[in-house]
């Protein structure tokens, strides 16, 4: 029987010819990776497991992104403890204040993530690297702690949706849109324990922005990975970021699904998902006046440069509305640097948004934006939860820059074609 | 294997940041999370919780983020063992590395009831409720997985294999 892509990878990382659906299987790693929050638990795991060193000091991967500049007293501490553990155990990829930045949107661009590669990291978004063609997937801290101790993870072989993606999409949607449609069509829990394996002809017209924003959100829908296939657009991003070796698979064409969803781009509108769950979703059409406290652009979602890119063409020359505080994040320190150097930082700060230095602050409610009770914001995060950006009574609505952007200067949710 | 304990019912998509809200991830240690656990979904868990309590939920229970947080807080809070229909697949993970039992069963997880006692043979996978008096028949843990939970988690699992 035929193998979907991430059966084939994980078969291969397995020593094993061939897997199958629901097999339990002890798999070899090629990156374990943490943040400051989780590896500050998986350190004290990793010291039980009585291990003295990391099994390769290459392939785990330490990024402070989460509470960082360090936001208080505890996080400092937290982030010492992580640093400490870096140092002592010669951690090469680690990445500290002034190098880090998020670590979905770091880990590609750094080139420490490369096509076929079995990558576990303990935050959910590490499904983000399956745009590459990797096998990744989140886990929690004790994993990354016997990761790094062992160098391998046990895990079930999941089955497999495929979604065959066609036409072209219209140009404000966005691969926002694209995954909140789906989001919105399968549920929260649509593809629970399983891959979300994207294939077809519509894949070409998607930028790697737009493949990474898609993967990140695999784990809102429940699945266990995201993955594309290697296209040229893939091995041209591989070849300009990395320098490692990479190996490229595909799925068998005998390959067995449990579904097969076809997804037209040229029929998506911009969508935007309603508090409190991402799957509650509308089209923009559909949204009525939902007037906003808040905008945030940003995370490791919609940090890159072609979010900020399309954020900045909207809000070039314009102001946002008067009572709406708008917050420009972008992911990584060489994304921050390109929108200074093309004139994006000027153009967020003209319109009176502020533009801040990388982290994840306000999308997990940590710090710089959290939200009072009753305040709405529009972000372009992945999470919509209860709380998840502050005050248990605020909400917040996931949508596109190009949307967040847009509301921004109205005021009030809006279509970016209107503005 | 067992436990018993008055049960905590909650609905679908119980997720991580109503489990333990990120204002509480600048510490790590299980007691301190204890003290938080369900905040955002339930303020008063904390004060009615005891030792041995079950919670049950429907759907995709645990959703979200990645934070072992969560299980090791509720855990931590006492918790003898969580039922749902289905849990989100990093927490089931999370909770079988952490030694948190729990079980999937889509009967006892829609009739059991907020307040019933529960007892719950994680050999057999059988659920009863002493106050409705009836049984269910949960799927029995894997071996791969007993074995996991039988050492204490993956972590001490793990130091037999480090110690060779
Ligand atoms: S940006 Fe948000 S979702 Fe992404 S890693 Fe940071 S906290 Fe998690």
């Amino acid at each position: 029987m035929g193998m979907t892509m991430t059966q084939k990878i994980l078969a291969k990382k397995a020593g094993l010819d061939s897997v199958v659906a629901g097999q339990l299987i002890q798999a070899k790693l090629d990156i374990v990776m943490g943040n400051d929050i989780t590896t500050a638990v998986a350190l004290k795991e990793f010291q039980k497991t009585g291990a003295s060193e990391v099994f390769d000091k290459e392939k785990v991967v330490i990024v402070l992104d989460h509470f960082t500049p360090n936001k208080d007293i505890k996080a400092a501490e937290q982030c010492k403890s992580c640093r400490t553990f870096a140092y002592d155990m010669g951690v090469k990829n680690f990445f500290d204040v002034g190098k880090a930045g998020i670590e979905h949107a770091l880990l590609p661009e750094q080139g420490i993530v490369v096509p076929g590669q079995a990558i576990i990291g303990a935050d959910s978004h590490t499904c983000t690297y399956g745009a590459l063609g990797a096998f990744s997937t989140g886990i929690g801290s004790t994993d990354m702690a016997i990761g790094m101790a062992t160098g391998e993870a046990w895990f079930k072989v999941p089955s497999a949706i495929k979604f065959n993606v066609i036409g072209k999409k219209q140009s404000h949607v966005s691969g926002k849109d694209v995954i909140l449609h789906i989001i919105g069509m399968i549920g929260v829990d649509g593809a629970l324990y399983r891959s979300m394996e994207f294939t077809g002809e519509g894949i070409a017209e998607l930028t790697m922005d737009d493949r990474f924003t898609i993967a990140n959100m695999a784990i809102e829908a429940g699945a266990k990975n995201g993955i594309f296939p290697v296209d040229e657009a893939c091995l041209a991003y591989t070849k300009a970021h990395a320098t490692k070796a990479y190996e490229v698979f595909e799925a068998d064409d005998d390959a067995e699904y449990d579904e097969e969803i076809i997804i037209d781009l040229s029929t998506l509108e911009p969508t935007i998902s309603f508090p409190h769950l991402p799957d509650n979703t509308r089209t923009i059409g559909e949204v009525g006046e939902v007037i906003i406290d808040q905008v945030v652009i940003g995370s490791c979602t919609n940090g890159r440069l072609d979010d900020m890119k399309i954020a900045a063409d909207i809000l070039r020359g314009k102001q946002v509305a008067e009572k709406v505080r708008t917050i420009v994040i972008p992911a990584t320190q060489e994304i921050y640097l390109d929108c200074i150097k093309l004139g994006y930082v000027e153009d967020f700060i003209n319109a009176g948004a502020i533009f801040s230095m990388p982290t994840c602050g306000p999308c997990l409610g940590g710090h710089m934006g959290i939200l009072a009770a009753g305040e709405r914001c529009v972000s372009t995060t992945n999470r919509n939860f209860v709380g998840r950006m502050g005050h248990v009574e605020s909400e917040v609505y996931l949508a596109s820059p190009a949307v967040a952007a847009a509301s921004a200067i109205a005021g009030k949710i809006a279509d970016p074609r209107n503005i | 294997m067992n436990a018993k304990g008055m049960v905590f019912k909650y609905g679908d998509n119980v997720d991580t940041d109503v489990i333990i809200p990120a204002r509480y991830l600048n510490v790590s240690s299980g007691e301190e999370l204890a003290k938080y656990c369900m905040i955002d979904i339930d303020a008063d868990f904390v004060n009615k919780a005891k030792t041995g309590d079950i919670i049950v939920a429907t759907k995709n229970f645990g959703c979200g983020s990645s934070r072992e947080h969560a299980p090791l807080a509720i855990k931590c809070a006492g918790i003898s063992c969580v039922i749902a229909t289905t849990f989100a697949r990093i927490f089931y993970r999370n909770a079988i590395n952490i030694g948190l039992p729990i079980l999937e069963c889509d009967e006892a997880a829609n009739d059991i009831e907020n307040g019933d006692e529960v007892s719950v043979d994680f050999d057999s996978g059988i659920i009863t409720n002493i106050t409705k008096d009836k049984t269910y028949q949960a799927q029995p843990f894997p071996e791969f997985m007993k074995a996991i939970m039988a050492a204490g988690g993956l972590v001490e699992q793990t130091k037999e294999r480090v110690k060779g």
